[in-house]
């Protein structure tokens, strides 16, 4: 489910900056912390929270 | 990204319920029924499922294990797993006589080398499974490769003991990537880069290429080769004319929607559609 909110605020879990979520965002969808640009996924919606996003793995692709 | 554009798409279909599931949450039994309310009883309860995971492995089992439940998925097992194998996939594609780049296999350093003295130098080492330009090396002369070989065996997992290599083809700055659902090549963008692996999450760029009646015929044959689909189908422009590189069963597309003017999300919801209905 898409938020509904305009902006949201999640913070980094790397660097604890704060980073604007869009509207529209998605729960799985990988944002990048405009401060220390780690890669984060987002686990949830309602509260926003965002996790570092899971490295590559070797099998991964199209 | 590419998932959004296909819950855009499919938000806008009246009558498709779509039910989205985190395939890390999937645990099912292989014998007897399935549990309800578990996100295995949610998939179970699909008319077609469309599989969008980043891992290979994990789409293989997927798409199996939807298939023994009796429901059609994009992509199907078959071409899941001939398509994600790059040695599988040039088996199929010279089975069916789809012109390829010539490449040999081997299992050991010694063995690769004499297979690269085959086909020449430059030569191109792929890991049989990997997409995105992911360890893919371009070897000069025999000293690179006796060094990348070396780490490859010595480094590399069980997977890397099957090494793949490929006749490196000069080609004219670009690569080709064609959308081809049905067997039906629906648009066509050119991957363009200083570097000789052109993929866009490399940071190549598109630009629109049209759809010729060879590349459409050549994509046909390719898409049939390893069991049709939804595919994304790789092509070199050599001096021997358009030869087939790989083919992918998890298509992205989002770099292409703008350059080629064509609808990829919505074709790919029609697919999965019609195979929901039997049409």
């Amino acid at each position: 489910m898409a938020t509904d909110i305009s902006i949201a605020v999640a913070e980094c879990p790397e660097c604890g900056g704060h980073l604007g979520v869009p509207r529209g965002t998605v729960v799985g969808e990988i944002l990048a912390c405009g401060e220390c640009l780690a890669e984060l996924e987002v686990s949830s919606l309602a509260p926003i929270a965002v996790a570092l996003a899971p490295e590559v793995e070797e099998d991964w692709g199209e | 990204m590419e998932e959004k554009m296909l819950l855009e798409v499919l938000s806008h279909r009246g009558g498709a319920e779509v039910v989205r599931i985190d395939d890390e949450l999937i645990q099912a039994p292989l014998v007897g029924p399935i549990a309800a309310g578990s996100p295995a009883a949610d998939l179970f309860g699909c008319d077609v499922v469309m599989l969008r995971g980043l891992s290979h492995y994990r789409q293989s089992a997927l798409a199996r294990l939807v298939e023994a439940w009796g429901l059609p998925v994009v992509n199907p097992a078959a071409v899941v797993d001939v398509c994600g194998d790059k040695f599988r996939t040039t088996l199929a594609l010279a089975a069916a006589g789809v012109p390829t780049p010539q490449a040999r296999v081997a299992f050991t350093v010694e063995g690769a080398l004499a297979a690269i003295e085959e086909l020449g130098y430059p030569c191109v080492i792929k890991p049989t499974i990997g997409s995105w330009g992911r360890l893919v090396a371009r070897v000069n002369d025999r000293d690179a490769a006796e060094a990348v070989l070396e780490h490859k065996v010595q480094l590399g997992g069980s997977m890397h003991k099957v090494i793949y290599l490929q006749a490196y083809i000069d080609k004219p700055g670009r690569d080709l990537r064609a959308f081809v659902v049905g067997g039906q090549t629906a648009a066509v963008i050119g991957r363009r880069s200083e570097h000789w692996i052109t993929n866009t999450a490399r940071g190549a760029r598109a630009e629109r290429v049209e759809i010729s009646v060879e590349l459409a015929a050549i994509c046909a044959q390719a898409s049939a080769a390893v069991g049709g689909g939804a595919l994304a189908v790789d092509l070199l422009e050599s001096g021997d004319g358009l030869l087939v590189n790989e083919l992918n069963s998890t298509m992205e597309f989002r770099n292409s929607v703008t350059p080629t003017g064509v609808d990829i999300p919505s074709l790919l919801v029609d697919h999965a559609l019609s195979l929901a209905t039997g049409n």
